[in-house]
């Protein structure tokens, strides 16, 4: 059996094999130790494909119109990005920019390049990298965040004019969902036993 | 052995550590490290560079809390973001976004916000603090829900950032020239700081000094 330690409290133990559907976790500290959802690659590749295309349709059309005495203000995320920025708001233009374009996209275009090579038993190039790039670029990913903003934002603005959703807003609901799924199907350690099969 | 879910688990009873192990902090290998080339060691299966513990976690994880906190007085003392209409301007800070919605009648979303503004962040902070407070204590205090009450902290984090996705999508939306315009404030970007710095400070804080100085305290 495997000799591996626990992430948030280092105690050293052995882990047999774990079936698929099945989760690891520390006896002393409660932390996953590892998790294998079933079909796990393949499903995180369905459902990171599907996302890729969410993606495009949610950043390239507008997710909110807002109507007021006649003229219609349409937005998408980049023009909101591009406001703050021309607002003299560098900083938070930058921070939004990270967290809603760069890191999802990173975070869908990674899982790609891992799990597609694999999938037909070759090795990712830069494979490494790519791993370590992932799991930082995870974090910085907040779409679902993003979702409670647009619904805040609503709200406060419907007194004041009508609020028409644009076809992106639906992307970003589904996109949201689909991504979680992705990342929870995804098993990192799995990645490693193909990759070394594949060798 | 104990069995979870169907998997064997076989406690060995020690730490990596004490066995001169190392888990890479971005795979989860673990590596037996040699004594001399610590400081160079390098995960044999990502590259990543291997540690025993995060690197000056203690000192790291101090300085941005310190930060935070520092930030965290601008980002609710001053407006994030300045509505001007027919030529009237009027401010809102964190806390009076908060009381919009109250006075509206609407409180799940004044809930929404109050959690997500005020509450996430002070919670981050003040358990941050505390986990630090005890580590340098040797605190032997409940390890195991100190670090379920670190997993927490590092989960909750990002929900901060919905007030300054409001105002980024506010800015973006009412822009009518002189009938109304939003503008995002200096608030904002202190706000931005705070939730940055804490998720920052969440990472680099390593769980496994509560294990490494409860136990210490245990064997002496």
């Amino acid at each position: 059996m495997p000799l591996t330690a626990c992430g948030d409290c280092d105690l050293l133990q052995s882990v047999g094999a774990v079936p698929e559907g099945a989760q690891a976790r520390c006896p002393r500290c409660g932390a996953i130790l590892r998790s294998r959802p079933r079909n796990g690659a393949e499903r995180t590749l369905a459902l990171a494909s599907a996302a890729a295309v969410l993606f495009a349709v949610a950043q390239s059309f507008p997710f909110l119109a807002f109507e007021m005495k006649g003229s219609i203000t349409r937005t998408t995320v980049m023009t909101g990005i591009v406001d703050l920025y021309r607002g003299g708001k560098p900083e938070i233009a930058a921070l939004v920019l990270l967290t809603i374009v760069l890191a999802p996209l990173g975070q869908i275009a990674l899982l790609l390049h891992l799990l597609l090579p694999l999938r037909f038993g070759r090795v990712p190039w830069q494979l490494a990298p790519a791993f370590r790039l992932l799991r930082h670029v995870q974090t910085w990913s907040m779409m679902e965040v993003f979702l409670i903003g647009i619904l805040v934002a609503v709200t406060k603005l419907m007194g004041m004019a009508s609020i028409v959703p644009g076809l992106a807003l639906w992307s970003f609901a589904l996109l949201i969902v689909v991504l979680a799924a992705a990342v929870s199907s995804f098993d990192p350690e799995a990645v490693w036993e193909r990759a070394g099969a594949s060798r | 052995m104990g069995a979870r879910g169907g998997v064997a688990v076989t406690v060995r009873a020690r730490t990596a550590i004490a066995c001169g192990c190392a888990r890479c902090h971005d795979c989860g290998l673990i590596a037996r490290l040699s004594g001399v080339v610590h400081a160079r060691a390098r995960c044999p299966r990502c590259g990543a560079s291997l540690h025993l513990r995060k690197v000056r976690s203690l000192e790291r994880t101090w300085a941005l809390v310190i930060a935070a906190v520092t930030c965290y007085v601008p980002a609710n003392v001053l407006p994030v973001m300045t509505v001007t209409s027919l030529g009237k301007q009027e401010s809102d800070t964190i806390l009076s976004g908060v009381l919009y919605f109250l006075v509206h009648g609407d409180w799940p979303l004044a809930l929404v916000i109050f959690t997500a503004s005020i509450v996430v962040p002070l919670a981050k902070l003040v358990t941050l603090t505390g986990l630090l407070i005890s580590v340098h204590r040797g605190s032997s205090w409940r390890p195991a829900d100190r670090t379920r009450l670190y997993r927490v902290t590092e989960l909750i984090g990002r929900w901060s950032m919905v007030d300054i996705y409001v105002v980024t999508i506010l800015v973006a939306l009412v822009r009518l020239g002189n009938l109304a315009t939003i503008e995002a404030g200096t608030g904002a970007v202190f706000f931005g700081a705070v939730v940055v710095l804490t998720m920052l400070a969440a990472e680099t804080f390593d769980p496994r000094l509560i294990w490494d100085r409860s136990e210490g305290r245990t064997a002496t």
